[in-house]
């Protein structure tokens, strides 16, 4: 064991790993937050708050995970490079460590264009990448990215994303292999609702050995609405959601739509049990967390192994 | 005035790692004027490079390298000693590096890094643009510059909002990481997006450096 990560001894004892996302509020209500832990308390192995996710100014990712613990969750801090140069990134790598925190999730982050400060300046200094090779640098060598030593090192369990949606795809198994040799020690994918591309890109990181060195969990989230699946199908960068999902959607009468979109996600998560190298699954229900309990027991990952 | 100042000698040669057919390119412009890439310069390099064991196929001088199409015409005249040499090296601002990539399907390093553009810019007026890093990186990208072409200057490839090679900010923008991962696909080299880049000294930047000139 690398650290006292609840997320990586579920993984290291070989379990089928359940994480969830948890969107903070745009305010300092922390009962908001807590509300959200409450109904995530013993679902789940680890649970994300996103850092301001497509670039809207929210609470901080570490703060929100805080008030997550109180509820015994094991927080996974994100931390996007969109924000903070690397004199930022590696104070805050220092407080998280310091707040007990044991997961981060290196990302390099939507762009400002976005969010709900589109005049702001990106900062970009470092990308995800680097990010993952300076948290490594900083458990394991003791070392700032500027190669002075550190007497008390962050014992973080390193994660970082891979979308194998996004383009070019013969490069999207490169680039996970680059995420690994920085350091990675978790993978939490784009939302799968393709799965049969998600397959094709999962033989592709077994034919390598990638499986063995790194856990990818596979992101999957419930759709609300017919509405929500074209959105997301034509205006987020990156999603691949078929036809097939939407056709599903239409196929049941309307007030029965969100029943079927959590119906849906957990077939999707029996599908990703399935194929080799898949260590678990990230259930990202976004401003619809009441529905995670629901969806970890219908795909039979209830309950959760405790230590 | 573009002001661009040679890499350290030892960072050129280990760009050609495995390369021994060198051709080189400097510039009657801008880089003859700061002393980085005139004739005098370049026969300075051919001769280092060959007492290094290295075989200098040729070399040509363009009146200004960033303007395409005069270097279109005359790298044809050399193209020969071009085709029989493993890379170039272009010994010039990043404009003038990007330029050469485009025209020709081969491993193209830069020789220099750019400082300023001392409030000019280049007289080719294509997509391509140098933002005086001082850093150069176009060796890593096939001659494509991620800092001025990929919205969040990304040096480790695309990031996962790129998609049908368009980047995600701006679907008329075409995702330079996409650009780079066809073109070094093109030319064998894909070698150089599997290296892991490490963060970029923006100390030299005009962008981020200290507001004053170091030329």
């Amino acid at each position: 064991m690398k650290t006292k990560s609840n997320l990586e001894r579920i993984l290291e004892a070989g379990y089928f790993a359940v994480t969830a996302e948890v969107g903070p509020p745009q305010s300092a209500d922390a009962e908001e937050v807590r509300k959200k832990a409450k109904l995530l308390s013993g679902y789940v192995d680890g649970f994300n708050v996103t850092d301001g996710q497509t670039a809207v100014v929210r609470m901080a990712s570490w703060a929100a995970c805080l008030i997550g613990k109180e509820y015994g969750l094991d927080p996974i801090v994100q931390m996007t490079c969109r924000d903070r140069n690397r004199i930022a990134l590696q104070m805050d790598i220092l407080g998280i460590a310091a707040l007990g925190i044991n997961n981060i999730l290196c990302l390099t982050g939507d762009h400002p264009k976005f969010g709900n400060h589109p005049q702001a300046k990106g900062v970009f200094d470092v990308d995800s990448v680097q990010l993952i090779k300076i948290v490594k640098d900083m458990r394991d060598e003791k070392r700032f990215q500027n190669g002075e030593s550190i007497s008390h090192e962050p014992r973080l369990f390193i994660g970082a994303a891979e979308n194998p949606f996004a383009d070019p795809f013969d490069f999207r198994v490169l680039r996970l292999k680059k995420k690994v040799e920085a350091g990675a020690d978790f993978i939490q994918t784009q939302i799968v609702y393709n799965v049969e591309k998600f397959k094709e890109w999962m033989k592709r990181v077994c034919d390598i050995g990638l499986d063995q060195k790194v856990k990818i969990i596979a992101g999957v989230s419930p759709i609300k609405s017919i509405g929500a699946a074209k959105y997301m199908k034509t205006k987020i960068p990156g999603m691949d959601v078929p036809d097939e999902v939407i056709t599903r959607l239409q196929s049941v009468p309307k007030d029965q739509v969100p029943k079927e979109g959590i119906r849906l996600c957990v077939d999707i998560i029996r599908q990703l049990k399935e194929i080799k190298g898949v260590a678990g699954v990230h259930i990202m229900a976004i401003e619809w967390e009441e529905t995670v309990p629901e969806i970890v027991e219908a795909a039979g990952l209830y309950p959760r192994p405790k230590f | 005035m573009l002001i661009s100042k040679q890499k350290p000698f030892e960072e050129i040669i280990g760009y050609l790692n495995g390369e021994n057919k060198v051709f080189l390119v400097g510039c009657r412009g801008c880089a003859e004027g700061w002393e980085s890439g005139g004739e005098k310069e370049i026969l300075e390099m051919k001769k280092k490079l060959e007492e290094n064991g290295k075989v200098i196929t040729g070399y040509v001088l363009v009146d200004m390298l960033c303007d395409k199409a005069l270097a279109a015409l005359k790298l044809k005249n050399f193209k020969k000693k071009i085709d029989e040499a493993d890379s170039l090296i272009v010994f010039t601002d990043g404009a003038g590096v990007q330029v050469v990539s485009e025209l020709v399907k081969k491993m193209v390093h830069p020789g220099c890094n750019t400082i300023s553009l001392g409030g000019g810019h280049a007289e080719w007026k294509g997509a391509e643009r140098c933002m005086e890093c001082g850093n150069c990186v176009l060796e890593y990208t096939g001659g494509l510059c991620p800092i001025s072409r990929c919205s969040k200057h990304l040096l480790n490839g695309p990031c996962g909002g790129s998609q049908y090679g368009k980047c995600e900010v701006d679907a008329t923008i075409p995702c330079v990481w996409h650009l780079i991962y066809d073109r070094l696909k093109e030319i064998g080299r894909l070698d150089k997006m599997e290296f892991l880049v490490a963060p970029k000294d923006w100390s030299v930047s005009l962008i981020s450096g200290p507001p004053v000139k170091r030329f």
